[in-house]
């Protein structure tokens, strides 16, 4: 089964492996789609606040940049982790992922204080229409950052085991890319809902 | 809740559908039991991956949701058959034309056809499975578990009754206070994964794993539809993931997506609804042209004409489909700039789609035609399906759809195009293909009567309803008054569709014929086919192929045959590498429905402990370093000696 | 594309650096500048594909592989599709009788 195409990373060694990558970049497309519906829901439903409270009134700026050179960061050392991984260095791959995990714990727990905050000024997901589509947005996104940081926990106890392999080296790749992508989401949340919401 | 809150209670006739499935049940169980089956049906079908057997597990389900939907039409035709009948009651109607509408698209028509589709890719690209059998599996059982879900609604807590399209408001909960929505929202979530998961499994095993030789350009036209089929199938399903996951906030948390109050939007839900409706038509009817594409160039003894063009044109429309989704609600007050660039388009996809029109006519040009049953359907098809196509275009003229909109006259049309383009489809496909999955084929004399029957019963029952449409019945309505005069048109339309259902008797009856008579010499090849599937043994072993064919050309099996290169040797023979079988899948899906089951009833507490079990399934699954095992020389040439004699 | 990548991830910290700057100056335009707002959600809309580009070819590496023209086309076309369902959905809504109240 393996097609030995020698320059090619560990992570794209076995026909299979090259699938699971092919068929996660499709994933992305529909991760993409998936968004995008929760984005245009949202621009939709923005102005209907419904007397309660708009964007402009809770959205707090620090708090948000925060949250977004975490999750830069976090990107950014999960790129350094597959360089790692690229270069056969199993610990640097191990400590760049583990940095990687705490950065975007960090974004969760700023998040959901970022959230308690929004509910004590009166901005729960039943206030308005806005209220709504924006929750369910932003709780996506931070679902699928919950559900990254559980599913690479247990690849790095699947690294520890294992060593970097062809297969635990796809696994890492195929995460690394959700990470990434995550990322990407985050920027058109920070721009669109966010510095749009407060200067619109 | 009491209990007679939580079953549905006082109607006869679900009385008495609940005793019948509790005694089907017990009985199944019992005689499972007394075969002492158990452990073969967990090894053979629940665990499987291989890909022929789910495509049969996809089958036999829906044809049984094809009878569940069926008989959900027949009542509504019973009830409309006389002017005011008092046989069903107004909300009796609603629900049944509901699930009629949910189980005949999504539980019939899509698992008919992804259950051809898996049966027969892989054979068709020289594959030995697909990319990801074990996430088709759990496509399988998660599919398998929102029809589930959804067909308990009827005898547990009250069907949903807002439409297959539940519009809101009505939809919401303000208005239709019972689980029934409940129901529709949470089912139809655990099915659309499943789903997406086979759209991206099916883009990358067609990507990936078509036999050494096989270019783009070389791919059988059934392979295209599927490959498109699944790319639309990406495309769209998420947008539905989402507007059914507002639909459930909305439902079950109070939030405002769709409420009328507090800054919701009802129209946000028909426009993220039709956004995946109108390419989830396509994604039922591109698979079936394919099939029709490849019936007729076998039965005509012809290469299709204007390959390319075909490939083309599904392109074409694929990449239209996702443009038009306006033209389901012209007339909700859009500006007049909507509806004209949406009417636009509509009518742009009539281009493509007399392409392939032309193409199969040009296909049959001077054949040397064989009247099969297979090819009696494709050629019903072509006409049935034009009347379905010509009123379709009349209806994408938005200024004159403010006349046809919401009435029997869009239903007629509807039904014009889902018949003959899906259900034809999956007719013919399944008396051509039934060789390839079971070693017989089905009898083709009781084929002729199943044929005759069901499309003499369906122009008859549909035929009538563009005339009352036009003479303004509305659809949805249970029942009217003799004054409007559409008694006779409604009368003769329900005698037609009891013609149908004789003609779906008659291919259950078919089945049952030919699995205990019919011939089991049918050889590997028993139309003179032109494409891969039909170059290993029928029923086609679990590892498909013993040497992966290499294909030089178009219909390259034709060829192989003409050239006389079809043979074995021994020497080719390499050990062929399957995957394990896995509990995983039905394990997961069980879990999502026992979820969902929850959440229908808002239980959420136990819906939590329960979710529980998701999470042992993804973990389990992660750990799961199995590498599938290996089928040796020997075991091959033993296997294919069975029906090659020799090898060379 | 090389098994062995031993020298240092130049191309990662660029791109980091990069999306930190991008990311101050999206706020800068949109806190301390007198565009008119049209003109700010232009200008960081702008900003905001630049950084996801950044993360599609610097970190995610979208062209490698076998199917590098495959993931591209991906790409693209899921691009359209999230702006047909983006912009369409609000035209569609905003427009007509919904612009109305
Ligand atoms: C077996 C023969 C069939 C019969 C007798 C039948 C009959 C009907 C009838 C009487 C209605 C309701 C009309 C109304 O009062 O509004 C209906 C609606 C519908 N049918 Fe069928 N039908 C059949 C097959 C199919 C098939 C094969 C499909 C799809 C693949 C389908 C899809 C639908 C849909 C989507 C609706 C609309 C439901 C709604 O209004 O929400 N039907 N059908
Ligand atoms: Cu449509």
């Amino acid at each position: 089964m393996t097609s030995h195409a020698n320059n090619m990373p560990l992570e794209y060694k076995t026909q299979q492996s090259q699938m699971n990558i092919l068929g996660f970049w499709v994933f992305l497309g529909a991760e993409i789609v998936l968004f995008s519906t929760l984005f245009a829901s949202y621009f939709v439903l923005e102005h209907n606040t419904a007397g309660g409270p708009t964007g402009q009134d809770i959205f707090i700026l620090k708090d948000v940049l925060i949250e977004t050179f975490l999750l830069l960061t976090s990107s950014f050392t999960c790129g350094l982790a597959i360089h790692s991984m690229r270069s056969h260095h199993k610990t640097g791959l191990m400590v760049w992922t583990i940095v990687t995990l705490l950065l975007g714990a960090g974004f969760l727990y700023m998040e959901i204080n970022e959230f308690i905050h929004y509910v004590h000024e009166g901005a729960s997901i039943q206030t308005s229409g806005f209220t709504a589509a924006f929750f369910t947005l932003l709780g996506t996104h931070g679902a699928h950052v919950t559900f990254g940081i559980f599913w690479i926990s247990l690849l790095l106890i699947q690294l520890a085991r294992r060593g970097i392999t062809e297969k635990t080296a796809s696994k890492f790749f195929i995460a690394s890319l959700y990470w990434h992508f995550l990322d990407v989401v985050w920027i058109f949340i920070f721009t669109f809902v966010y510095l749009k919401g407060m200067v619109m | 809740m009491s209990l007679d809150e939580f079953f549905v209670t006082g109607d006869p006739l679900i009385l008495a559908s609940q005793i019948a499935i509790g005694l089907t049940m017990i009985g199944l169980i019992a005689l499972i039991t007394y075969l002492k089956r158990w452990k073969w049906l967990w090894n053979e079908w629940f665990t499987t991956v291989d890909h022929k057997k789910i495509g049969i597990m996809y089958i036999i389900s829906g044809v049984l949701m094809f009878f569940r939907g069926g008989v959900d039409g027949l009542l509504m035709k019973a009830q409309t058959s006389r002017p005011e009948l008092e046989f069903l009651d107004a909300q009796h109607y609603d629900e049944i034309f509901t699930t009629h509408g949910v189980i005949m698209i999504l539980f019939m028509a899509m698992p008919l056809l992804i259950g051809l589709m898996n049966v027969v890719i892989p054979l068709q690209i020289g594959a030995r499975d697909v990319a990801f059998p074990k996430l088709n599996a759990l496509s399988f059982w998660l599919f398998f578990a929102g029809a589930m879900l959804f067909n308990v609604s009827f005898v547990i807590g009250g069907s949903p009754d807002a439409g297959w399209t539940s519009y809101f408001p009505l939809a919401g909960k303000e208005f239709t206070p019972g689980v029934g929505n409940n129901y529709y929202a949470i089912a139809l979530q655990i099915a659309g994964i499943g789903t997406l998961a086979t759209g991206i499994n099916f883009v990358v095993t067609i990507i990936k794993m078509r036999a050494p030789g096989m270019t783009w350009m070389r791919l059988p036209i059934f392979v295209w539809s599927t490959f498109i089929t699944s790319i639309i199938i990406v495309a769209a399903f998420p947008i539905f993931t989402v507007a059914l996951a507002y639909m459930t906030l909305d439902r079950l948390f109070g939030t405002h997506f769709f409420t009328v109050a507090n800054g919701g939007d009802p129209m946000l839900w028909l426009n993220l609804f039709w956004l995946w409706g109108h390419p989830e038509v396509y994604i039922v009817v591109l698979p079936a042209f394919g099939m029709f594409s490849e019936v007729i160039a076998t039965f005509a003894r012809k290469n299709l004409y204007g390959y390319k063009s075909m490939v083309y044109a599904v392109a074409g429309i694929a990449f239209l489909s996702m443009l038009v989704w306006v033209h389901h609600f012209y007339t909700m007050g859009n500006s007049a700039a909507v509806n004209s660039i949406f009417s636009l388009t509509t009518m742009m996809i009539a281009i493509p789609t007399g392409v392939k029109i032309f193409n199969w006519l040009f296909t049959l040009r001077k054949g040397r035609i064989e009247f099969s049953t297979a090819m009696l359907w494709s050629l019903a098809f072509i006409p049935c399906f034009t009347i379905g196509g010509v009123t379709g275009v009349m209806l994408a003229m938005a200024a004159a759809d403010y006349q046809y909109h919401n009435t029997m006259f869009l239903v007629a049309h509807f039904h014009y195009v889902l018949i003959p383009g899906v259900v034809f489809a999956v007719f013919a496909g399944l008396y051509y293909w039934w060789p390839k999955m079971f070693g017989f084929k089905l009898n083709e004399k009781i084929g002729k009567w199943h044929f005759w029957l069901f499309v003499i019963g369906f122009n008859m029952t549909f035929m009538p309803m563009f005339f009352v449409g036009l003479d303004g019945m509305s659809r949805r309505m249970y029942t009217y008054s003799a004054s409007t005069g559409w008694a006779g048109w409604l009368g003769f339309s329900a005698i037609g569709s009891i013609i149908l259902a004789a003609g779906f008797a008659a291919l259950c009856y078919n089945i049952y014929w030919s699995f205990r008579y019919a011939s089991r010499d049918v050889g590997n090849d028993p139309w003179n086919g032109r494409t891969l599937e039909w170059a290993t043994a029928s029923p086609a072993p679990h590892y498909n192929f013993a040497k992966v064919p290499e294909v030089d050309r178009l219909d390259a099996y034709w060829y192989m045959k003409k050239e006389g290169n079809t043979g074995l040797k021994k020497s080719d023979l390499k050990p062929v590498h399957m995957p394990s079988n896995s509990w995983t899948p039905i394990f997961l899906a069980v879990v999502f429905g026992v979820v969902g089951f929850f959440l229908v009833f808002e239980w959420f507490t136990l819906a939590i402990l329960a979710s529980i079990g998701i999470v042992v399934g993804l973990v389990a699954n992660s750990f799961d370093y199995d590498d599938g095992y290996h089928i040796s020389v020997e075991e091959l040439a033993d296997e294919e000696r069975e029906w090659r004699g020799d090898l060379q | 594309m090389s098994t062995k990548t031993n020298h240092f991830p130049w191309n990662h910290l660029i791109g980091f650096v990069l999306s930190i700057a991008l990311t101050l100056l999206a706020v800068f335009v949109a806190f301390n500048t007198d565009f008119s707002k049209t003109v700010i959600v232009w200008v960081i809309g702008i900003l905001a594909i630049f950084q996801a580009l950044i993360q599609l070819f610097m970190f995610m590496h979208v062209t490698e592989g076998k199917e590098g023209m495959i993931n591209v086309v991906n790409m693209v076309y899921s691009i359209f599709l999230a702006l047909v369902i983006v912009f369409g959905s609000i035209w569609v809504l905003t427009s007509g009788h919904a612009a109305m109240h």
